[in-house]
């Protein structure tokens, strides 16, 4: 393989693509030539235009909508699907077309992931849906596609790439985003968390300042509320052989909730102004209503002093004077949706309002059912109280009701209104302050929307060596669940048991050991197991069996299945197996059944159809 | 130097054969007969003789900046209307639409500056020779420069021009479609 000329950091966001590059020959040290790839895409019929995002969006054309001519990018001809600007600007028009938050798709654990099911509500006969999956790979083929028109000696397969995924992702979901990539032919690929990336940013940004901004003992709260998801890590600062180390100690949930459901909740405010008037708006009014009202937003939240911002919703007709309606924004109104319905002041014991697990629910998008960013946040702070026990040079642990963080980095679109970076870290302060600690410093100085996909690229070029590096593994542990062997009770589900398979901070391109439990597959059949990861229980070691668990303490996720092969064997035969958990180098979860005779594995797979979404 | 003052000797060679040039070169003498006239000569300045020639514009980069304006600020919806029937209020909320689509299509599109970086209403001086398509002169043009004057308009300088790439195929005629919703 031809040595890389580039370290190439992809931002595969739910809203938006970026795609940031490191010449690794012409930089060293905190000397680096970074640039960021402009990315062409058609931004109307007929028109292709380079930007420096790629909008997370894919449309989906009736053959008859555009001239075939229309359609062609710098590098192909006419293709069956409209990727970035135009997908969105005319998916507002048409809905059951697009193609939206595939992302958030990927990591929904009741859904079918391969399945084509994107757009949820289009007409079956008439629109060739697509899987999550399949979305994630098709963003990717454009951002490849681009990179190799503008670098036809360097392509990107052969480039060091590190694509980002949201701390929260499960094993399923970072594998399919691994899957995606490898699709697309990248041959070097690492993972990497969001929040890191940004600190990664951070720490690029400051060229070697970094190490005069914070210190040993130091823990770094990483806010990452972007279009989609709010992203939640702790990164520790220690020390190793007297220099400064960075620790990722914990992530949060996975919580879908981020600026578009800010920007419609405003919408929907003011359109129920307008339908009190009398007005009605259709679903494209609607959109441009969103847009209007973001504008307004970021107006009122610069500047203190003005009261109201006009919104103007145009009409769809020519008749602009005439046809538009006028309406406006006012503070109270972003203060009360936004600031408080978001970002609320709440003691540091709040904790969201739980989440209902209907059996039936209609299939759609597991949004956040509490939007309180301030309320996941405490709940976030007070699960991880043990978070930096074992951490040399971390003094507290017991004692607070909740961990205490010295630093905060905020990241994503939504902190552009610095308004509400002020509202978190003062509610974050006033916890602190009735804890007896002091106030959280704020790390300055990162781009909202890019820094991600800069962080990546920079994570590239540290990871040959020439810098500091985040620790910390796996944020979670893993449990495979095992019945117990009690007498079956007839309408009582049999306990279950959870058995450790990966302990927790595992590092890429590790091994756990082969717990000593046994369990029989049949051959030629598919076996499922439930499977169980923890954020929270840290010292737990491969092999160990849980009997009893908080729900707090334990997130069941999505089954895994097991399929061994009848090759040497007869199907239907029981075969005893014991299951081994690695960490791959490109970061993710490997689960393997081993026959207890012979030195065969077989994958389990960990992402598999859920019986609920059959 | 010494192209436009010939020695004494270089002098004599050239009456010598200008003398004989004049007499069998009816066109050689025509340009002589300007020269000593006082004429500016034809081949050292042609430029100055032939008419400046007139360029049409090229219209698909005019039509495709039209289009831009009307995909984002609705411009010409908003031209093609009759504002006269509408009162101050209804204008300035459609102005708004356009005034916040057209400047972010502006900025995306094309890198403009100020000619002049003084603020307008200071006294600024024009040196000889200055840019008079990038300045222009006003009210009391007289005399030789340096002119001094008040700035009225500081100008407007594009220095940077990305147009989206257009597909070969597309009709850039189409400002904007007719929509049929279904």
């Amino acid at each position: 393989m031809r040595e890389a000329r580039f370290a190439v950091g992809i931002d595969l966001g739910t809203t938006h693509c970026a795609l940031s590059y490191v010449d690794l020959g012409s930089s060293e040290g905190d000397e680096i030539a970074q640039d960021l790839m402009k990315i062409p895409q058609l931004t109307a019929p007929g028109s292709v235009e380079a930007l420096s995002l790629l909008p997370s969006f894919l449309y989906l054309p009736h053959p008859d909508e555009f001239p075939p001519g229309d359609l062609i990018l710098p590098w192909s001809g006419p293709e069956g699907r409209i990727l970035g600007e135009m997908a969105r600007s005319v998916g507002a028009r048409t809905p059951i077309r697009l193609v939206s938050s595939a992302k958030s798709w990927l990591c929904h654990p009741g859904v079918d992931r391969r399945g084509a099911i994107l757009p949820p509500g289009a007409p079956d006969e008439e629109v060739a849906r697509l899987s999550p999956y399949e979305a994630s790979v098709r963003y990717l083929e454009h951002l490849r596609n681009a990179w190799n028109h503008t670098h036809p000696e360097d392509e990107l397969a052969g480039q060091e790439v590190t694509v980002t995924v949201p701390a929260s992702f499960d094993p399923a979901a970072r594998e399919l985003t691994a899957e995606a990539a490898q699709a697309v032919g990248f041959e070097r690929l690492v993972l990497l968390e969001e929040p890191q990336a940004a600190l990664y940013s951070w720490i690029h940004g400051s060229r070697g300042e970094w190490r005069n901004q914070v210190r040993v003992g130091d823990m770094i709260l990483v806010i990452d509320v972007g279009g989609g998801t709010t992203d939640l890590s702790l990164i520790a600062v220690t020390e190793r052989e007297g220099a400064l180390e960075l620790t990722r100690v914990a992530v949060g949930e996975h919580i879908l909730l981020g600026g578009d459901n800010m920007d419609l909740a405003l919408a929907h405010l003011v359109k129920g102004k307008l339908t009190a008037e009398g007005k009605s708006l259709d679903h494209w009014q609607v959109q441009a209503l969103t847009h209007g009202c973001r504008h307004a937003k970021e107006a009122l939240l610069a500047d203190p002093d003005q009261d109201a911002v006009p919104v103007v919703v145009p009409s769809r007709g020519t008749r602009l004077i005439g046809g538009s309606i006028r309406t406006e924004l006012t503070r109270e109104e972003v203060t009360r949706t936004l600031v408080e319905g978001f970002f609320p002041h709440v003691p540091a014991s709040a904790r969201p309002a739980a989440r209902s697990r209907a059996a039936l629910t209609q299939l759609g998008l597991p949004f956040a059912q509490d939007p309180a960013v301030t309320r996941h946040l405490a709940a976030f702070l007070g699960m991880q109280t043990g978070a930096a026990e074992d951490l040399p040079g971390f003094a507290q642990g017991g004692g607070g009701s909740f961990l205490h963080p010295t630093a905060v980095l905020f990241n994503g679109g939504v902190f552009k209104a610095g308004l509400l970076a002020e509202r978190v870290s003062q509610v974050l302060n006033d916890w602190l302050a009735s804890e007896q600690a002091p106030p959280a410093r704020r790390l300055e100085g990162a781009d909202l929307d890019l820094s991600v996909a800069r962080g990546a690229a920079y994570y590239g070029y540290v990871r040959r060596g020439a810098g500091v590096r985040i620790r910390g593994g796996t944020a979670r542990s893993y449990y495979v669940g095992v019945e117990s062997a009690m007498p079956a009770v007839p309408g009582l589900e049999p306990p279950i048991q959870a058995l450790c398979l990966a302990p927790f901070g595992m590092e890429e391109g590790t091994e756990a050991d082969i717990p000593p439990q046994e369990f029989g597959l049949v051959v030629g059949e598919p076996v499922r197991f439930r499977f169980f990861g923890s954020s929270t229980r840290r010292d737990d070691q491969v092999g160990i069996l849980l009997e009893d668990w908080s729900p707090e303490e334990l997130d069941e996720l999505e089954g895994i299945q097991a399929t061994l092969p009848a090759e040497s064997r007869s199907p239907g035969e029981v075969v005893p197996v014991r299951l081994r958990a690695s960490v791959t180098e490109v970061g993710t979860l490997l689960l393997e059944a081993m026959p207890c005779s012979g030195p065969e594995h077989w994958k389990v797979e960990l992402n598999v159809r859920s019986p609920s979404g059959e | 130097m010494s192209e436009s003052s010939p020695s004494v000797l270089s002098r004599l060679l050239l009456a010598l054969s200008a003398f004989w040039r004049i007499l069998i070169d009816p066109r050689f003498a025509g340009r002589v007969a300007k020269l000593s006239a006082g004429a500016p000569d034809g081949p050292l300045a042609p430029s100055r003789l032939e008419p400046q020639r007139l360029k049409e514009a090229e219209p698909n980069a005019a039509l495709q900046v039209l289009g831009l304006l009307q995909q984002e600020g609705r411009f010409i919806d908003f031209l093609e209307e009759d504002v006269g029937a509408y009162s101050d209020a209804e204008v300035g909320a459609a102005a708004r639409v356009v005034h916040e689509g057209c400047k972010k299509s502006l900025r995306q599109h094309f890198a403009i500056e100020a000619v002049r970086a003084e603020s307008e209403g200071t006294r600024v001086t024009l040196a000889e020779g200055f840019d008079a398509s990038a300045i222009r002169v006003t009210g009391q043009v007289v005399g030789r420069p340096p002119f001094t004057g008040s700035l009225t308009h500081k100008g407007w300088r594009v220095t940077e021009v990305r147009l989206p790439q257009v597909a070969a195929a597309h009709d850039l005629a189409i400002l904007a479609p007719a929509e049929v919703e279904l």
